[in-house]
């Protein structure tokens, strides 16, 4: 009981710096996922160019953040970037992020891209739309609505792991409880109090998804 | 009377897919509001052929002649060319993202830079024509299979195109939708509308039709006034084909 009390004593007393955590971890998400949504769509067009060259940049990039931990692309961006072109941390930990979380969201909007029916392009095409003009206004728009739920769900991912930057000194959310765990030996209520801060934010998010979804199925 | 004047000439045409050859040195000519008709069985080459009209098949070999002009896929503007030439397709392929008013203004004010008032207009007009103007703010999705395909059809009008090209337009229809599309079609033709049609009904094709084309296997086998050929069809091919059909 006692172990309870103290939890929320932890919980309450501590919300000023959490909330300092919070604003961080918001402007990096939001930073990161915008990044990587551009980076996304770029590397998607790449692979449905049909233009060899570009389709192996793509694959490349892909296949290099697939094929490594996010903390060690974290660690040699950061170095990289903070040490040899002297960028900022902040900048350096949203660079991380979104050079991972692109490669997933370009593989999200390739595929969206690629299941819509031909026949929509052939139709643009018909009317004397460009091959640009057909995949701005007509795939596009299309591919993006049917994506939303994967790329819901790979913001929730970018959300969580845009804890990883507390490992590059960043007091972001979980960088808080790190340091504050580690400071008062008092571990454990600082790591469920930043759980809960996590679950929370999820949870807005999710919602705001199954809102658009719903939204997005009353047109359809 | 006067010489009609000719608004699309094929001359050898020939396309593959690979190793299967679908089209065999194909000729035929279409004049200013001629109907033609395209049958012929399922993989005999007419949707392939009136595919490489609107150049959404590229030819391997052969000329296409579009009002005088001999088109090449790597020489001309085909966005240009498309915009002349006007399809409607099997399976309507209408945006399901936007209104059926939105579908039909798309292209005049995208492509033809037509200001969003005139082309609302216009593209109002046009629905109407179709028999469709109680639906202008409705979604596709909504829509009955006919009711898509005049919506296709007034979509593709609003390019003010110089020919239309049909592919197979009632076949993914319900039958009883079936008679509203081809009224709608007749209407169009009636107005002197240049019109090339690929289509399994040969009540449309008789009575609309100016000529017919009967295609088997990659060949123009018979061609003729719809009357002859339904008739009295000259060649086996095209008698089995009818009799099996009729």
């Amino acid at each position: 009981m006692s172990s309870i009390l103290h939890f929320f004593d932890v919980f309450i007393s501590s919300y000023d710096v959490f909330l300092d955590g919070l604003w961080i971890t918001f402007k990096l998400s939001v930073a990161s996922l915008l990044i990587a949504f551009i980076i996304g769509l770029f590397f998607a067009i790449l692979k449905i160019s049909n233009i060899k060259i570009l389709e192996w940049i793509a694959d490349a990039y892909i296949w290099i953040v697939r094929g490594t931990p996010l903390i060690v692309q974290i660690f040699i961006l950061f170095y990289g970037l903070t040490d040899i072109l002297l960028i900022p941390m902040f900048w350096a930990g949203v660079a991380g992020l979104a050079f991972h979380s692109g490669a997933y969201i370009a593989e999200i909007i390739r595929g969206a891209i690629q299941s819509i029916d031909k026949g929509q392009r052939e139709a643009g095409r018909s009317l004397g739309m460009g091959t640009g003009l057909t995949m701005r206004r007509i795939i596009l728009p299309q591919a993006f609505r049917r994506a939303v739920p994967s790329l819901g769900n790979q913001f929730i991912i970018g959300i969580k792991d845009s804890s990883l930057v507390s490992f590059i000194g960043m007091q972001d959310l979980f960088g808080v409880a790190s340091t504050m765990g580690a400071n008062s030996f008092d571990y454990l209520p600082y790591y469920v109090t930043v759980a809960i801060y996590y679950l929370f934010i999820v949870l807005i998010l999710t919602v705001a998804v199954n809102k658009i979804e719903k939204k997005l199925a009353e047109s359809d | 009377m006067h010489e009609k004047q000719e608004m699309i000439r094929v001359e050898k045409l020939n396309k593959s897919f690979g190793d299967l050859h679908v089209l065999k040195d194909i000729d035929m000519t279409v004049n200013e509001s001629d109907v033609v008709v395209l049958v012929g069985a399922s993989g005999s080459g007419k949707s392939t052929l009136l595919r490489c009209l609107n150049f959404l098949e590229i030819k391997n070999s052969g000329k296409i002649i579009i009002e005088g002009e001999e088109i090449e896929s790597d020489t001309h503007n085909l966005n240009e060319v498309r915009q002349r030439v006007g399809m409607v397709f099997q399976h309507f392929n209408l945006f399901p993202h936007k209104t059926v008013l939105g579908n039909v203004i798309e292209a005049p004010t995208q492509v033809k830079g037509i200001r969003k008032e005139d082309a609302i207009k216009a593209g109002k007009t046009l629905l109407d024509k179709v028999g469709l103007g109680d639906k202008y703010d409705v979604y596709p999705s909504t829509l009955s299979g006919g009711q898509k395909q005049r919506v296709a059809i007034a979509r593709a009008l609003a390019m003010k195109p110089d020919v239309m090209l049909f592919d197979e337009p009632t076949s993914a229809l319900d039958p009883e939708l079936v008679g509203e599309v081809l009224a709608t079609m007749k209407e169009l033709a009636e107005e002197g509308m240049t019109m090339v049609v690929v289509t399994h009904e040969m009540g449309f094709a008789r009575e609309v039709g100016d000529w017919v084309i009967y295609m088997h296997d990659g060949k123009i086998v018979e061609f003729g006034h719809p009357n002859d050929v339904f008739d009295n069809p000259k060649e086996k091919r095209t008698q089995e084909f009818l009799g099996s059909i009729l």
